[in-house]
């Protein structure tokens, strides 16, 4: 049914912290893996080996840079997959009710066996969540690893989504986002968690962690750094009679060449 | 978007179609005999051929009956319903009218209302969606609306109704374009809010996560030449609109005209419509960094 339910006893979702994501793709392999072996048709390939290889993903990471005038610039990268939203644009358009939300979890997911492929659902998320298989013409787009998250035949650490599991920089979190007090809301309150694309509506239940300031800290950034300062500019003893020596070897210039003086004696 | 030539196919043929039936529904002109089997044979063959070509992009098309089940909240599926009750109801009075000369008005109004309904659920598959926000406007279903009638109006043969149309679509088309050009500056949805990073700095796409392409670049982020989309502006808006309106609307007599104008009309659409799908944005693109941000 694509009607959306009013509201669902669970909100599952994840939480991704860009301060501590790596951008290592370990998400991106972990997803595919899982997603082909289990839960529905394969997430296919075409063309892997040749000119134009091309495949279906459910979490795909970018990487932007972020540009200031007066900082460094910062890199951060972003991982991206479906954010299960409350008002799911995808789930309304579909015609045969193959796109649902589930009341109980809330979980976004396709049955593909009523699915015909006709991909309004991927033009209606604006996040580029789904993805039409090229193999059986069927919309994929993560489940939130429902074939593991209540699947008592793996051990309780493995119960979650796979792309969590994997992270081994820990910058993805799995947990109930409407329940204020879960591990994953307080991470939401205490880091300022953030929603995609507000202004589309969407609602999402994913939250994003913004990056941590680095630029005020940099002058502190490492307290060995005053340790490791060069402890003499100008040589002495044998360094300084090896310095002198050295620059009177014909073809060794001075170690600071004057750009005036070498103007001046006109020589390179 | 991606310009599938079975959605272009569909949208423009199924608008003159039904843009046929919702005149013949109104009785103007009121055919019957052979005169109705060949124009209901014509609006027939252009609304279900349409129809027919769009279930060409399915990935399953043997599972298209499911599409008529959630008509409750979605305008694909209410567009198959009323595409299919336009054609059945339509069907009646062409069987009465071809076979009895019987013109039975309430059934003929009936179809007509419905053949204009189902136009405007083709258009709202396209101007609900916020993710496109240059369909995502009131103009795009009364835009496509008046071509249909205007198209109509012009294969039906009320050659000034269907000059005045087409001249009036032509207005709706050109501020389509004008509005649809600044669209997606103004939705407000940008790599900034994309990524939710905009408060840092100026945030620009670093590294893609692929080296190739993928689905969303293919269906999504199709790219046209500015050069060639203001080519293909003309091309559109002369054949489409600016030779179709002048002969209808110039009082010559016999067939001629609209012989000339007709073919045009329909090229010209054919050329408007690969536009209205290859110069769509869809937000996903900002992204990939594939939009002005």
């Amino acid at each position: 049914m694509t009607q959306l339910p009013t509201s669902t006893e669970k909100k599952l979702g994840l939480v991704i912290d860009l301060d501590t994501c790596v951008g290592c793709h370990a998400c991106v392999i972990s997803c595919k893996g899982w997603n082909t072996e289990n839960y529905g048709a394969p997430l296919s390939d075409t063309d892997a080996y040749g000119a134009d290889p091309s495949g279906t993903f459910l979490n795909r990471i970018h990487s932007y840079e972020i540009t200031q005038e007066n900082a460094p610039a910062q890199l951060v990268h972003f991982p991206k997959s479906c954010l299960h939203c409350e008002d799911a644009p995808c789930v309304t358009v579909c015609p045969t009710g193959a796109s649902y939300k589930r009341v109980e979890d809330g979980i976004v997911l396709v049955n593909e066996s009523d699915c015909i492929g006709c991909g309004l659902c991927a033009w209606a998320c604006p996040y580029g969540a789904r993805e039409m298989d090229a193999l059986e013409g069927v919309m994929k787009k993560c489940t939130l690893c429902v074939d593991r998250i209540y699947n008592n035949n793996l051990p309780e650490e493995d119960r979650v989504p796979a792309c969590v599991r994997t992270c081994p920089a820990k910058a993805r979190h799995f947990g109930d986002l409407g329940d204020p007090e879960s591990d994953v809301s307080r991470l939401v309150a205490e880091r300022g968690g953030m929603d995609l694309m507000p202004e589309q509506g969407t609602k999402p239940v994913n939250k994003y962690l913004p990056p941590r300031p680095k630029q005020d800290e940099a002058q502190e950034f490492d307290i060995l750094a005053p340790y490791l300062e060069p402890v003499a500019d100008t040589p002495s003893g044998f360094l300084g009679w090896l310095d002198k020596a050295l620059e009177h070897i014909p073809g060794s210039g001075p170690r600071f060449p004057d750009p005036d003086a070498r103007q001046k004696s006109g020589k390179l | 978007m991606h310009p599938a030539p079975s959605v272009i196919i569909f949208t423009v043929f199924s608008g003159l179609g039904f843009g046929m039936l919702v005149f013949l529904g109104l009785g103007l002109p009121p055919v019957t005999g052979w005169t109705a089997f060949f124009f209901y044979l014509a609006a027939y063959a252009m609304a279900v051929g349409g129809l027919m070509a769009s279930a060409f992009h399915l990935g399953n098309p043997q599972r298209a009956l499911k599409a008529f089940t959630q008509w409750r909240t979605s305008w694909l599926s209410r567009e198959a319903w009323v595409s299919v009750a336009a054609l059945a109801v339509m069907g009646i009075h062409a069987f009465a009218a071809v076979f009895f000369g019987a013109i039975l008005a309430p059934i003929g109004w009936l179809g007509a209302g419905l053949s204009v309904f189902a136009v405007y659920c083709t258009s709202m598959i396209y101007a609900q969606l916020k993710t496109v926000p240059r369909w995502n406007t009131w103009l795009t279903p009364l835009h496509l609306i008046t071509l249909s009638f205007g198209g109509g109006a012009a294969l039906m043969g009320h050659t000034s109704l269907a000059g005045l149309l087409i001249v009036l679509a032509a207005a709706l088309q050109v501020a389509h374009w004008q509005v649809g050009d600044r669209a997606l500056a103004r939705s407000g949805t940008t790599l900034a809010s994309a990524t939710g990073l905009g408060n840092r700095g100026r945030v620009t796409a670093f590294e893609p996560p692929h080296t190739g392409s993928n689905y969303l670049l293919k269906e999504m982020v199709y790219t046209v030449g500015r050069g060639h989309a203001a080519k293909l502006r003309l091309i559109a808006l002369a054949l489409g609109y600016g030779i179709p309106g002048v002969l209808l609307l110039l009082p010559i007599p016999g067939v001629w005209p609209s012989l000339i104008a007709v073919p045009s009309h329909i090229i010209g659409i054919l050329a408007a419509r690969w536009l209205f799908f290859a110069q769509a944005e869809h937000v996903v693109g900002l992204y990939y960094g594939k939009r002005a941000a």
